[in-house]
């Protein structure tokens, strides 16, 4: 249990010499607050509430306050916890690549890949065992996602969507008998990790196959992020929400910033 | 009684230009199996096991004789004339069939008649298990409170069938009132039913036999415990639609996934495999008293839920003329739909109140199925939560008869028990709190909601129309569901589907038909 008596004091915002230091914000500036809910396996009682306010502070929350403890199964309940963090975040030391920071229109995408004279082919599915085509058929079908149409939509695009539990050297084979400038590939299913091993397996297959540096590799579900996306070996990661002309932006972007290379095969 | 006007004459020509459709296809089941529905008469005729490998006994007989291109005369006719030339038992039939020595054959051996006699005690066995789980599932339903419509329904997907119990248990402490187990996604695609319990699936748990005994055990001791029946469900659907159906109705399922569609669309099965198949799992399904859950639903998260609401409405007629060809009566027939249209869309809860009530109205003595709204949920939780409240308030005003919940962790992971309890009480709460509102409340006669409900209707008719003059087939192959194209031969398990030959015999069809053999 953290025996800190008070939230450090710090300089948020910009300026300080120590970078950009953040706190949650609740309230006011630097207060810390922060609401946490999880589940343990104790019933209701003032025991299982000193337990949930332990389990709060040991998380480095000061203060908790414990607002809802109920039963929720025969041995299980379920907390809401309020409380302030005592951890800040010094956003200056961060290196994150900026996806979305400004997407092209609609307009300037189409100008950049007639531009490149020719389609750009995008080849895109669920692998392994996943059966949910919702984000991949969100970026790629024409219908698109929240009013924003997809890639099929584009004339500089030639977007193939090959739909749900595809294996890895299907996609691969189909990726390179298109003459795919970009694979992108959906992994909703998580359980146990199985969407990075599935994701990993496929860039060892494009590297062993030779392709890796005519491809680009586009990596899309509920739990991935850029990040996770370039340590599996993915040249970006687009998790919730993203738009398809976000996606549409970064392959014609990528394609364009050097100088247009001959079609592969 | 908030009601939309519904033109009688129009639905009662919805169902006959469904029943026509129906009656297209099912020419073509009464003249065709598959390796599916003999696996199916081998396990009712009580062949069980697997090999060292996993493969089910069941499996390996149907292979060899489908290798030997003789499945069309049905498996029954091999286990019939092994039992008439002294055969053990069926088991060991199956077994010699198998893996003996010698090939199945049909030359010479005892004639048809005997045959048929010595398949007509093992028969009525395979039946009486369905009629006696049947019962059962009566019994215990007579004994504990069943819940009130909406029914509230949630999922539990651990992979582990032993924390699937767990977690099933807490559902109905937490309010459920019938539980899914969520299969492991692939399963649909394997042309076998595991064997024995699981521990290990991605997206869901194997549904096995032993998984949905272990299951069942947990449902009933839950329900004992708090006086409150805990209905289970699984899918009949994929590639072993009809085995998993049977295993259904012997280990006393409530419930079934099982759609005449959606396996063409959405698992891309081939077309005549998964009709021929669903009929056999829906004979099977009439008799044991099962409930069905149609997959219409899913249409809304491939095309889009404003322009495409007739396509489900259309679907459901469908659906339920295929489900009365196999003798299921409408209080099996859970129809589905959802709770899809993009939120944000200005009066988004008219429409879906215009849908719901319409759906309500015109299958108004179905166990109509709801589902959540899932496509637009993104992991905002907190107005994920909302979202799913509105969804309750319309349920409970269109009086839905079974509402699977929707969990404000949708699009994150599979639900967390403390997800699941925070989903059962905003149900619980919506649910009592609006309890009588649609009998206090009625809709404006020329008003949004009912133009909206006036035009599905007039748009499902007009689809239901060209899908006659072209037929199902042909419609399913430009797309007139779901945006989904598929072809008569593509897709998985074409190979599969076998022309039943005129000495075919299945006595367990027979009865389920209504014939004795």
């Amino acid at each position: 249990v953290s025996g800190k008596k008070s939230v450090p004091p710090t300089r948020a915002g910009r300026g300080s010499g120590d970078g950009e230091v953040l706190r949650a914000y609740g309230d006011r500036e630097g207060d810390g607050l922060v609401q946490f809910s999880f589940t343990l396996k104790i019933l209701p009682g003032d025991r299982a509430r000193e337990a949930a306010k332990r389990f709060a502070e040991a998380h480095g929350l000061l203060d908790p306050l414990v607002t809802a403890m109920e039963q929720v199964s025969f041995e299980h309940s379920y907390f809401v916890v309020y409380g302030r963090s005592v951890h800040s975040v010094d956003v200056s030391r961060i290196q994150v690549e900026e996806l979305g920071a400004r997407p092209l229109e609609r307009d300037e995408i189409e100008a950049r890949g007639k531009a490149l004279g020719r389609k750009i082919v995008v080849v895109g599915a669920c692998t392994g065992s996943d059966a949910h085509t919702v984000g991949i058929d969100a970026i790629l079908n024409y219908k698109g996602f929240h009013g924003d149409k997809g890639l099929e939509s584009y004339k500089c695009f030639d977007a193939h969507n090959l739909g749900a539990q595809v294996e890895n050297d299907e996609l691969s084979a189909r990726a390179r008998a298109l003459g795919a400038d970009a694979i992108l590939v959906s992994q909703i299913i998580t359980q146990r990790d199985c969407h990075k091993e599935n994701a990993a397996a496929l860039v060892e297959l494009i590297k062993h196959q030779g392709y890796r540096d005519k491809v680009l590799l586009l990596l899309g579900g509920p739990r991935i992020d850029n990040q996770l996306a370039r340590e599996l070996g993915f040249d970006a990661g687009f998790g919730p929400g993203t738009l398809p002309s976000l996606v549409a932006a970064f392959v014609v972007e990528r394609l364009t910033a050097a100088p247009a290379r001959p079609k592969s095969d | 009684m908030a009601r939309v006007p519904v033109d009688t004459e129009r639905v009662a020509r919805c169902r006959a230009l469904a029943s026509a459709i129906a009656a297209d296809v099912q020419a073509f089941i009464d003249a065709h199996t598959s390796v599916g529905v003999e696996r199916t008469v081998a396990r009712a005729y009580g062949i069980t096991g697997a090999d060292g490998e996993g493969t089910p006994l069941v499996n390996a007989l149907i292979d060899r004789i489908h290798a030997k291109g003789m499945t069309g005369v049905g498996v029954a006719t091999f286990l019939g004339r092994a039992l008439a030339s002294g055969a053990g038992s069926i088991q060991e039939a199956a077994e010699s069939l198998a893996f003996g020595s010698e090939a199945p054959s049909l030359d010479g051996g005892p004639s048809g008649d005997a045959v048929r006699e010595a398949l007509r005690a093992p028969t009525a066995v395979g039946l009486a298990r369905i009629d006696e789980a049947r019962i059962a599932r009566e019994e215990a339903k007579a004994k504990l409170e069943v819940g009130t419509a909406p029914l509230k329904y949630v999922i539990v997907a651990t992979g582990n069938i032993y924390d699937d119990a767990v977690q099933a248990k807490a559902a109905r402490f937490a309010g459920a009132d019938i539980v899914a187990v969520i299969r492991a996604t692939a399963q649909s695609l394997l042309d076998y039913v595991p064997e024995g319990p699981t521990t290990e699936g991605y997206g869901g748990t194997f549904a096995t036999q032993e998984n949905f005994r272990i299951i069942r055990r947990a449902c009933d001791e839950a329900g004992a415990q708090l006086g409150k029946y805990c209905a289970q469900t699984n899918y009949s659907s994929g590639l072993c639609m009809s085995e998993i159906a049977w295993m259904a109705a012997v280990e006393r399922l409530d419930m079934l996934l099982n759609d005449a569609m959606y396996g063409i669309l959405f698992r891309d099965i081939n077309m005549r495999r998964t009709f021929v198949d669903q009929y056999f799992s829906r004979r099977i399904i009439g008799r044991s008293g099962i409930v069905i859950n149609t997959g219409e639903d899913n249409y809304l998260t491939t095309a889009d839920a404003i322009e495409k609401a007739h396509t489900v409405l259309a679907s459901q007629f469908i659906n339920e003329a295929f489900a009365l060809r196999a003798g299921l009566v409408e209080s099996q027939m859970g129809l589905g739909h959802a709770f899809e249209i993009n939120p944000w869309h200005e009066d988004s809860m008219l429409m879906e109140i215009a849908q719901a009530q319409l759906v309500r109205q015109i299958f108004d003595r179905h166990p109509i199925k709801w589902m959540p709204p899932t496509k637009f949920k993104t992991g905002d939780i907190f107005h994920s939560h909302v979202h799913d409240a509105m969804f309750n308030l319309v349920g409970v005003l269109t009086d839905q008869s079974i509402e699977l919940l929707g969990m404000f962790s949708e699009q994150i992971h599979t639900p967390l028990l403390m997800d699941r309890y925070l989903s059962l009480k905003s149900a619980r709460y919506v649910f009592g709190a609006a309890r009588h509102l649609g009998e206090e409340i009625e809709w404006k006669p020329d008003g949004r909601i009912a133009t909206r409900a006036k035009e599905t209707l007039v748009k499902a008719e007009e689809l239901l129309d060209e899908v006659v003059k072209e037929s199902i087939w042909d419609a399913i192959g430009r797309g007139a569901f779901a945006d989904v194209k598929r072809t008569r031969t593509g897709g998985k398990g074409h190979a599969g589907v076998v022309k039943r030959d005129a000495a075919y015999l299945n006595p367990i069809l027979d009865a389920l038909e209504g014939r004795n053999a």
